[in-house]
C-alpha cells in the first residue's frame, strides 16, 4: 500500500496556485523539456551571459555585435534611416510575393489583374497600397540615410568601400522602383516608363538618337540601347515581361546580395561610425 | 560604515552597452512605428490606378516617376545624351568617388560643419537644390508642354511661350556655322581648362600630398556640376539655348 500515488487535496492545489508554485513548476516543465532546450540555446534571466547569447546564438540577431558604443543608440546620430530602409525593403518583399499570386505580366491580363486585385481579392487593395507606399518611402529613406552618412563623414577610411556598395544600393533601389512602376500597366505606368526609357535613345554610340551613333553599324530604333531594355521599339508587352522579371527576380537578388555585403562590412569596418 | 554613494554621471557609464536589450528594443519600437504608419497610410490613401495603358494616347505632360523628375527637368537645358545618360552616370560614379577624393581626415564619424565646410556645402547643394528642389519643381510646377505653372495657375495646354532662345555663338555675333562651332567648342574647353588650371594654381601646395589625379577628378566633377548651374542660369536669364553647336553633339 506504500506505493499508492499521493492524491493532492484541493487545499494544497489552491495554496500552490496562490503562491505561484504551480506556474513555476509548469514553466520549468516546459523550459526544461527536450523540445524547448533544443530550440532555444539560452536562458531568459537577465544576466550578462544571456544578453550576449541572445544576440550571438540567434541567426537573425547575430548581424549585430553583442556590444555597441553608447553613441550608436542615439537617434540623433543615425536617424534610424538605414534600418528603416531595410525594413521597408522587407515589407515590399512580403507584400510583393502576395501580389505575385494574383498578377500576370501579360499585356492582355496585367491591367485587369490589377482591377481584380483591387476589387475582388481580400485585402488586395491594402497589399497593393502597402507595396507601393513602402517602395516610395524606401526611396526617400535611402536618400536620407545617404545624407546622414555623408554629414557624419562615415564614408571616410576605413569605410570607403561600404559607401561604394551603398551607392550601388541606392541605384538598385531606384531601379527596383522604376521597373515596378510599369507593372500596373495603366497610363501612368506606360508613359512614365516611356519618358524614362526614351533617354536611352540618347546614349552616345549605342542609342539611335545619340551622338556618334552614325559611327556604329546596325544601330537603329529596333536595335539600340533602348530596345535592349524594352525588347522592342516601344513600351509594349515584351517590355512589361522584361520589367517584371527584372523587378521580381534579378534586381532583388542582386540588391539582396549587396545588402549582405553592406551589413557585413559595417561590422568588419569597425561597427557603426563614431568619433574616434 | 556607510560610504557616500557618488551620483552617476555620463562619464561613469560604460562606453559600450549590450545590444540586447538596448539596441534591439529600439529597433523593435522603430519597426512597430514604421509598420503601423505604413499600414495606416495604406488604409487611408489608395495607390493610383489610371485607365488602361494606351500607346495611342500620350498624356500631356508625360512625367517620369517622381524620383527622376530632377533629371527630366535638366532636359530643358541639355540634350538627352547628357541629361538622361551622362548626367546619371556621372552622379553615380561621382558619388562612389567621394571617399577617394575627399582626403580631409577630420569629421570622421561625427557631425561637424566647421571642420569640413566645403564638402558639406557641395553635397548639400547637389542633394537639396539640384536633386530635391528640381524634383519638387518637376512634380508640382511643370504642366502641359513642360511649361512652368505656379500652383494657383490653371494648367493651360495651349499656353503660348515665346521661343526666343538663341545659341551662345549667335548671341556673340557669329553667323558662320563652323566659326560658331569653333567658338562654342573653345568656350566649353576654355571653361574646363581655365577652371582646372586656376584650381591647381590656388591649391598648388596640396598637389604633393593629395595627388594630381585626385585633384584633376575632383575639380572636373565640380566644374561639371557648376556648369549645369551656369547653363540653367544662362537659359533663364539670357535665353541662351546651346553653348556649343556641332554636327555631332550640342552642349
Amino acid at each position: 500500500m506504500a506505493n499508492k500515488p499521493k492524491i493532492p487535496n484541493i487545499a494544497e492545489i489552491m495554496a500552490d496556485l496562490k503562491s505561484g508554485k504551480l506556474w513555476n513548476d509548469l514553466a520549468k516543465k516546459f523550459t526544461e523539456s527536450q523540445v524547448w532546450t533544443s530550440s532555444f540555446r539560452h536562458g531568459y534571466a537577465d544576466t550578462p551571459r544571456n544578453r550576449v547569447l541572445q544576440i550571438a546564438s540567434n541567426v537573425w540577431l547575430h548581424l549585430h555585435p553583442v556590444k555597441i558604443h553608447r553613441h550608436a543608440l542615439r537617434i540623433k546620430f543615425t536617424w534610424c534611416m538605414g534600418g528603416i530602409t531595410f525594413l521597408l525593403f522587407l515589407s515590399t518583399v512580403v507584400t510583393g510575393v502576395i501580389l505575385m499570386f494574383y498578377y500576370r505580366p501579360v499585356g492582355e491580363y496585367a491591367y485587369f489583374d490589377m482591377k481584380y486585385l483591387q476589387y475582388d481579392v481580400p485585402f488586395g487593395m491594402l497589399m497593393r497600397n502597402m507595396h507601393r507606399w513602402a517602395a516610395h518611402a524606401m526611396v526617400i529613406t535611402v536618400w536620407l540615410h545617404m545624407f546622414r552618412v555623408f554629414l557624419t563623414g562615415s564614408y571616410k577610411p576605413p569605410r570607403e568601400f561600404n559607401w561604394v556598395i551603398g551607392v550601388f544600393l541606392v541605384t538598385f533601389t531606384l531601379l527596383l522602383s522604376f521597373t515596378g512602376y510599369l507593372l500596373p500597366w495603366d497610363q501612368l505606368a506606360m508613359w512614365a516608363v516611356t519618358v524614362g526609357t526614351n533617354m536611352a535613345r540618347g546614349t552616345p554610340f549605342l542609342g539611335h538618337e545619340g551622338p556618334f551613333q552614325e559611327f556604329v553599324p546596325l544601330i537603329s530604333p529596333r536595335y539600340d540601347a533602348r530596345s535592349v531594355l524594352l525588347g522592342g521599339s516601344l513600351v509594349g508587352p515584351p517590355a512589361l515581361l522584361r520589367f517584371y522579371v527584372l523587378h521580381c527576380i534579378f534586381i532583388p537578388l542582386v540588391a539582396g546580395a549587396l545588402m549582405i555585403v553592406h551589413f557585413w562590412r559595417i561590422r568588419k569596418d569597425g561597427g557603426i561610425s563614431g568619433p574616434l | 560604515m556607510a560610504t557616500a554613494v557618488k551620483k552617476k554621471t555620463a562619464e561613469d557609464l560604460p562606453e559600450k552597452v549590450h545590444v540586447w536589450p538596448y539596441l534591439v528594443r529600439l529597433e523593435f519600437l522603430c519597426s512597430l512605428i514604421v509598420i503601423i504608419g505604413l499600414a495606416v497610410w495604406s488604409i487611408v490613401i489608395d495607390a493610383p490606378l489610371e485607365e488602361a495603358a494606351n500607346p495611342t494616347k500620350t498624356p500631356n505632360p508625360s512625367k517620369a516617376p517622381w524620383y527622376f523628375l530632377g533629371l527630366q527637368d535638366i532636359l530643358v537645358y541639355f540634350d538627352p545624351w547628357f541629361a538622361g545618360v551622362i548626367a546619371p552616370v556621372l552622379i553615380i560614379v561621382g558619388l562612389m568617388l567621394i571617399p577617394y577624393l575627399d582626403v580631409n581626415p577630420k569629421g570622421n564619424g561625427y557631425y561637424t560643419y566647421t571642420e569640413r565646410k566645403f564638402a558639406i556645402w557641395v553635397y548639400s547643394f547637389g542633394f537639396l537644390v539640384l536633386w530635391i528642389a528640381l524634383i519638387i519643381m518637376g512634380v508640382f510646377l511643370r504642366g502641359p508642354g513642360w511649361n512652368l505653372f505656379m500652383p494657383w495657375q490653371y494648367w493651360d495646354p495651349h499656353k503660348v511661350v515665346a521661343l526666343v532662345n538663341v545659341d551662345l555663338p549667335y548671341a556673340f555675333g557669329f553667323r558662320d556655322y563652323w566659326y560658331s562651332a569653333a567658338f562654342g567648342f573653345s568656350v566649353v574647353l576654355g571653361y574646363f581648362i581655365l577652371g582646372t588650371a586656376g584650381y591647381m594654381f590656388l591649391e598648388r601646395k596640396a598637389i604633393k600630398n593629395v595627388g594630381i589625379l585626385r585633384m584633376l577628378l575632383k575639380i572636373n566633377l565640380l566644374l561639371i556640376m557648376i556648369g549645369i548651374v551656369i547653363k540653367i542660369v544662362l537659359r533663364l536669364a539670357f535665353n541662351i539655348k546651346y553653348i556649343m553647336v556641332t554636327p555631332w553633339i550640342n552642349i
